[in-house]
């Protein structure tokens, strides 16, 4: 565990409750903009992760892929609509040094789909790595590591 | 459409003889459904149960499924490949939990009945029963014979590395059972280098499972409903193609060479999904080099009935094994993995890649989301029936895409084996 004085703590809390808001509202084209220019955003199962398998569900490596992302999101992929909505817990900071900082979360994502009832969708936790930058806090690596390896058909939306 | 006042027909009969409209009921019925397990999933098949390399070493397990049967696949001391039932013979406890492991012997945790990798039932707790006072109580009786105890055990083939097994003791080889056609393309992929796992999706989808495998025999919608496909040229119904099924129909290979990107013409006039001029901004998601063992075609897309289908997208390579949860529902489980000898950047390459496949694949999450859309028409209106049309009515291999002669085929063999 490490130290991080309240504003920063403050700081970063407000970092992820910003980038859950924005995807629960699905204002897909502000999602890159949480990521540095080179930067990693995974989704993966948890078996992969826990037995070292690199395959991930949806894995970038820049901001122009997760653009990508947006414009199938938006324009490509056929999907039923649905909502999603984050419930993120605090942030357990792991490091914190020179303006970057390793941190872990819980998370749990609802959907509800149009003529269905609320159900719990993913859970796991966040790995990411943050860093300070001129235009504020980014991800440089955001790692959604899933319990809900049992997908229920899709994952469209990021995380 | 003229619809029926009818909308549940009682004992539903197919009419004519054709393949080319499947009533709907076909998917939704529960006792047909079980017809299915019985003569597709647990006789004269083999279904696939693994990669040899998931269980490298003596001892690993994995636990999977045929059908809706829990199985375990195991490595043995002697380094054969072992499959048996995942039923305790002692009082039908489904034993085996992890996914994947490394055991001496399978004991089940309810009164410990200790069986070996091979399943055979190698001693039960208290069998001489108790001596107490100078007296013997209970224990088994004297005719118990652990060798009529076992676990159930399955018929086992392997070939370059891909694991398949049967419940049915009869089963014709596994050669014939694929058929020469279709071991061409089996082979093409699994030709003996060495595979390396890269990982697992699963889904579960709520659709019929014979929904994905004519998803898979279906070359009319990729060019339609995924539009970086026919963006990029991957499958378009003007690339040179062929579609190959086995003497029996059931069994196909979808084969086809990438296109120009971006072109336009016949194949994309009228097609919502076609978006001229959409660039990606990070095009090293088709960063494809082509591979020699390809011989040709950059997509060959292989359907066995009924339990998998085996992918060489470009450089991504997968097994997506189908294990069917009632009528309409289905476990999907894909296994992503490479060769043993790929340098890193063909390993990345296929990873990078494997964006377009599985539960949130560019091209494959509306597979999933088809389907279920689908199972939905069915179960609302199961008098009706699908119209698969396209390229007539009879079932042939073609040399172009433009044609629906895969699901026939299917159809035709279904018909035969059901009786229906």
């Amino acid at each position: 565990m490490s130290e991080v004085d309240p504003k920063t703590f403050f700081e970063l809390v407000q970092f992820q409750a910003d980038y859950g808001a924005v995807l629960d509202a699905g204002d897909w084209d502000r999602w890159p903009e949480f990521f540095l220019e080179e930067c990693t955003y995974k989704v993966q199962p948890r078996e992969n992760y826990d037995r070292g398998l690199p395959l991930a569900t949806m894995a970038f490596e820049s901001r122009g892929m997760l653009k990508d992302r947006v414009y199938g999101i938006k324009e490509t992929l056929f999907h039923d609509p649905y909502y999603q909505r984050h419930v993120v817990g605090l942030p357990r900071v792991l490091m914190s040094e020179g303006g970057r900082f390793e941190c872990e979360s819980n998370y749990a994502v609802f959907r509800t789909k149009l003529d269905d009832y609320s159900r719990v969708f993913n859970v796991g936790r966040y790995l990411d790595v943050i860093v300070r930058t001129p235009e504020g806090l980014k991800f440089a690596s955001r790692l959604v590591i899933f319990d809900s390896e049992m997908i229920p058909n899709s994952i469209i939306y990021p995380l | 459409m003229n619809d029926s006042q009818v909308v549940f027909p009682g004992i539903a009969t197919w009419e004519g003889d054709g393949t080319s409209r499947v009533p709907f009921w076909a998917y939704t019925d529960p006792d047909l459904y079980r017809l299915e397990l019985e003569r597709f999933f647990y006789t004269g098949h083999w279904c696939y149960v693994g990669l040899e390399a998931e269980i490298p070493n003596p001892g690993d397990f994995k636990r999977t499924a045929i059908g809706e049967r829990s199985v375990i696949l195991a490595r043995d001391n002697d380094g054969a490949v072992n499959v048996v039932e995942n039923v305790c013979a002692h009082r039908g406890v489904q034993f085996l939990r992890p996914r994947f492991g490394n055991r001496r012997d399978f004991i089940c945790p309810y009164h410990q009945w200790c069986y070996s990798l091979k399943g055979d039932l190698q001693g039960v707790p208290l069998r001489k029963g108790v001596k107490q006072d100078g007296r013997v109580q209970g224990g088994m009786p004297p005719q118990f014979r652990n060798e009529e105890h076992g676990l159930t055990k399955l018929k086992v083939a392997t070939r370059n590395g891909v694991v398949y097994a049967s419940f049915d003791h009869s089963v014709p080889p596994l050669e014939e059972y694929i058929g020469p056609a279709m071991l061409e393309y089996v082979d093409r992929t699994f030709d003996g280098r060495k595979l390396k796992v890269l990982g697992y999706s699963r889904q579960r989808i709520a659709g019929n499972w014979k929904l994905m495998q004519e998803n898979i025999k279906d070359p009319y919608h990729p060019g339609l409903l995924h539009t970086w496909f026919v963006v990029f040229g991957l499958w378009r119904a003007d690339n040179k193609s062929q579609l190959v099924m086995d003497e029996h129909f059931r069994h196909a290979a979808m084969i086809s060479r990438r296109g120009n990107e971006g072109m336009t013409g016949e194949a994309t006039k009228g097609v919502s999904s076609f978006k001229q001029g959409m660039k990606l901004n990070d095009e090293r998601f088709l960063d494809v080099v082509a591979e020699e063992w390809w011989k040709g075609p950059t997509v060959v897309m292989t359907t066995l009935f009924p339990s998998v289908i085996l992918q060489q997208q470009v450089n991504s390579v997968s097994t997506r094994h189908i294990q069917p949860r009632g009528p309409g529902e289905f476990d999907f489980v894909w296994t992503h993995f490479g060769f043993e000898e790929d340098s890193p950047e063909m390993e990345r390459r296929r990873l990078r890649q494997a964006n377009l496949f599985g539960p949130a694949g560019f091209v494959s999450a509306d597979d999933g989301e088809v389907i279920e859309l689908a199972q939905n028409g069915f179960e609302q209106k199961p008098f009706h029936r699908t119209v698969s049309e396209l390229g007539g009515y009879t079932c042939e291999n073609t040399d172009h895409l433009v044609t629906e002669t895969l699901i026939r085929g299917m159809y035709d063999y279904w018909r035969r084996v059901m009786q229906v």
